[in-house]
């Protein structure tokens, strides 16, 4: 009981899975107001089981969920409805229903026995749609709106249940780049403003590691890891967690990379400061092996090429390039059959580059 | 960064009847707006209903082989005064038939709406779910058992039989309904079921005793024809607990039509709710069963319409309206049921048909394009 007061929502060696089969065992989730914990793992890894437990859509095998000091399964249903909202990935189409109407529902917790709305009640309504920006869809059909703006319109729901927990499973799958952003910023705002603690699932890793507070990773059928988004976005581990055996992830960049092309290096591209990256993506795309270099290992083209070269010539970060390396280059450079140098300016660091570059020409590989 | 990013051609589209967003400050006047506007629009949805009502109601009293003028018919109702032969067929035969059909229509386009809900599927009803037709099978089966026995079955016994044979059909259903998830699926098991139970039904019946056979017969095509008072006093008291205990039950109907998961996290019982949702449609639709047969379409059709006029699925609102949307339109198809062709007398279901199908067509039609 001690420990149950610690956080504000924390399960203790929750087992969930269908039909009386475990899938995950021992869950240990501990949350307090205000943080947002994400879960990740590959597909079909048992995230929306995990949820759907928690919002008690399924049973839950074992272990048990508490939240402010009370255990889940004890408590009535309306006093879980005023405690915690959901945003499921189900497509709802409810028939004639305005999204102020969808919205409003929400209030349901709140309102009597006839579901009345009071003036209240109204006002709330609105104001959860004006957080959300969705003031001017209050009364289109909710089947009638673009899927960006569906899942504000559930999130505004959520927002007007008054929650203390808001539960989202894969709140932004279905969403385009800008929508995305809109629908997590809105979030990262209500959590701020409002301290409500957040449980959700999300597929993109680089939105993953830029909301979260806390990380729970999923696999085969245990939590692998569990912590803050420095521990876990790293590259070998988002490549084990996945089981990504071709391509890599960035976790600089927060993204993940196709393979890069294998065989001899064909090209030889010298680079630096982030002018390599376009180059770098277009060889890889056309399948062209290349070399990179002479990039100091603070330089943003050396994160990008370690995923994407077959071989970077580096040096030491902060330092200007050394003789030796720049041995090493021109040699590589003469194997190579074209050299591109999207590099504009030279300076004392990379003064070699130019160098290179000068022989490039007078070898008459230079291109671009 | 919202105003910057251009909309999408969609949302352009959107925004331009509206003219302008609301500014947030703006905000409070066009939406109390809102509100009155359709505040009003649902006020003079029920008036102009109600206004159909009284004008079909006094045009059933009066059309059939007596004509009777509005006032005669008036002096009859509130007084039963005049020439005694039209009291008697007013009263005696006219009135009950009316009421009959006010609240078996109500309660069969109330019991579409909850079947409606329940299954998450707009041409959900008793008729083409075949629980109307489980419900005439067993009535059928009772019925000539206890001819057979002597006895006439009492309404109450009718009722009962009735309630058992919906039963029996839904647990069909739900049993289908768990290994299909389309809606069109649904139904199809639905009709399926329900000729089987009218081919059973034929088949008692052309076995039975010549003396129930027209009884039986006018019965299973459906028709409010021969009721009684102590009938419509079993069906009144009957309908309206049930009408009354949908609308109490408004509240979570209206977060079931979010679907189930959602309202379970707003707190509703789904299990128990699901359970009422059930017995009440089957209880609704039994009773129109037992006393006038199966009436096919009124519970799809009606529902559908209502929530159109009224433009919105508000429970609290559509149910009563619902109720008198039923009432409206059986007593219209009770009256060209009795009159198009009389003295010949048309089956309701018939009449009910011609009018409900094309509209349970326009759903589908309507369903295949947003999905």
């Amino acid at each position: 009981m001690r420990e149950a007061k610690k956080f504000f929502f924390h399960t203790e060696e929750m087992t969930v899975g269908y039909d009386g089969k475990p899938l995950i065992k021992d869950i240990r989730i501990e949350l307090d107001r205000g943080e947002i914990l994400t879960l990740i793992g590959p597909n079909g890894a048992g995230k929306s089981t995990i949820l759907k437990s928690i919002t008690r859509q399924i049973r839950l095998l074992g272990g048990c969920v508490w939240l402010d000091g009370q255990q889940m399964h004890q408590m009535a249903g309306k006093e879980i409805a005023r405690r915690m909202a959901v945003v499921l990935t189900e497509r709802i189409r409810p028939e004639l229903m305005t999204c102020e109407d969808v919205v409003a529902t929400g209030r349901y917790p709140y309102t009597g026995n006839l579901g009345i709305l009071s003036a209240e009640d109204h006002a709330k309504v609105f104001s959860a749609l004006e957080t959300v920006h969705a003031v001017d869809l209050a009364e289109r059909d909710f089947n009638a709106v673009s899927d960006g703006q569906r899942q504000r319109i559930l999130l505004a729901r959520a927002i007007c249940q008054e929650p203390e927990l808001i539960v989202l499973d894969e709140p932004t799958s279905f969403l385009d780049v800008r929508h995305k952003l809109e629908f997590l910023e809105i979030l990262k705002r209500m959590v701020r403003e409002r301290h409500v603690a957040v449980i959700m699932s999300l597929h993109e890793l680089d939105l993953a590691q830029k909301i979260s507070d806390q990380v729970l990773c999923l696999k085969g059928d245990h939590i692998e890891r569990h912590g803050t988004p420095e521990d876990i976005f790293t590259s070998d581990y988002i490549c084990s967690l996945y089981d990504i055996a071709s391509g890599s992830y960035n976790a600089a960049f927060g993204c993940v990379e196709l393979p890069s092309a294998k065989g001899t290096p064909e090209v030889f591209v010298i680079a630096g400061g982030g002018t390599g990256i376009p180059v770098y993506r277009r060889l890889q795309r056309e399948g062209i092996p290349f070399i990179t270099g002479v990039l100091q290992e603070n330089d943003i083209d050396y994160l990008a090429a370690c995923d994407l070269a077959a071989e970077v010539i580096k040096e030491r970060a902060f330092e200007p390039v050394s003789r030796e390396t720049y041995a090493l280059a021109l040699e590589r450079l003469r194997q190579c059959r074209e050299v591109l140098c999207p590099l504009r300016t030279f300076g004392p660091m990379n003064r070699r580059n130019e160098q290179l570059l000068q022989e490039a020409g007078r070898l008459g590989l230079r291109r671009g | 960064m919202k105003q910057q990013t251009p909309l999408t051609s969609q949302e352009t589209q959107a925004l331009q009847p509206r003219q302008k967003p609301q500014i947030p400050c703006a905000s409070q006047t066009p939406q109390e707006g809102r509100y009155g506007r359709k505040t009003l629009r649902y006020g003079l949805s029920f008036a102009a209903l109600s206004v159909f009502l009284l004008i079909l109601f006094v045009w059933n009293v009066n059309s059939g082989s007596v004509n009777l003028s509005v006032r005669e018919i008036f002096e009859i109702l509130t007084q039963r005064r005049g020439d005694e032969t039209a009291v008697n067929i007013v009263w005696q035969i006219r009135l009950p038939r009316i009421l009959a059909a006010v609240i078996l229509g109500g309660a069969l386009s109330v019991s579409g709406f909850l079947l409606q809900t329940f299954f998450h599927n707009p041409i959900a009803g008793p008729f083409v779910l075949g629980i109307s037709s489980g419900a005439k099978l067993v009535v059928a089966l009772s019925m000539i058992f206890l001819l057979g026995r002597g006895t006439v079955a009492g309404p109450a016994v009718m009722v009962l039989a009735a309630f058992f044979g919906s039963m029996i059909s839904m647990g069909f259903v739900l049993a289908v309904s768990r290994k299909v998830r389309q809606m069109s699926m649904l139904v199809i098991c639905g009709v399926m079921i329900s000729y089987i139970c009218s081919a059973v039904t034929d088949f008692v019946v052309t076995f039975a005793d010549d003396s129930n056979i027209i009884n039986l017969h006018n019965w299973s095509l459906g028709s409010f024809s021969g009721t009684t008072w102590s009938n419509v006093a079993v069906m009144a008291a009957i309908v309206f607990a049930a009408v009354l205990l949908t609308f109490l039950l408004s509240k979570p109907i209206g977060a079931y039509q979010l679907g189930e998961d959602y309202a379970r996290n707003l707190g509703v019982n789904v299990r128990l709710f699901r359970v009422c949702l059930i017995l009440l449609s089957s209880v609704l639709s039994a009773c129109v069963t037992a006393f006038a047969g199966p009436i096919s379409f009124v519970g799809i059709a009606v529902p559908h319409l209502v929530k159109n006029i009224w433009r919105t699925s508000k429970p609290i609102l559509i149910v009563p309206a619902c109720f008198l949307g039923g009432a409206v339109f059986c007593l219209f198809c009770d009256l060209i049921a009795r009159t198009v062709f009389a003295p010949t007398e048309l089956s309701i279901s018939s009449v009910t048909a011609i009018f409900g199908a094309p509209v349970v067509i326009l759903i589908m039609i309507q369903k295949r394009k947003t999905v």
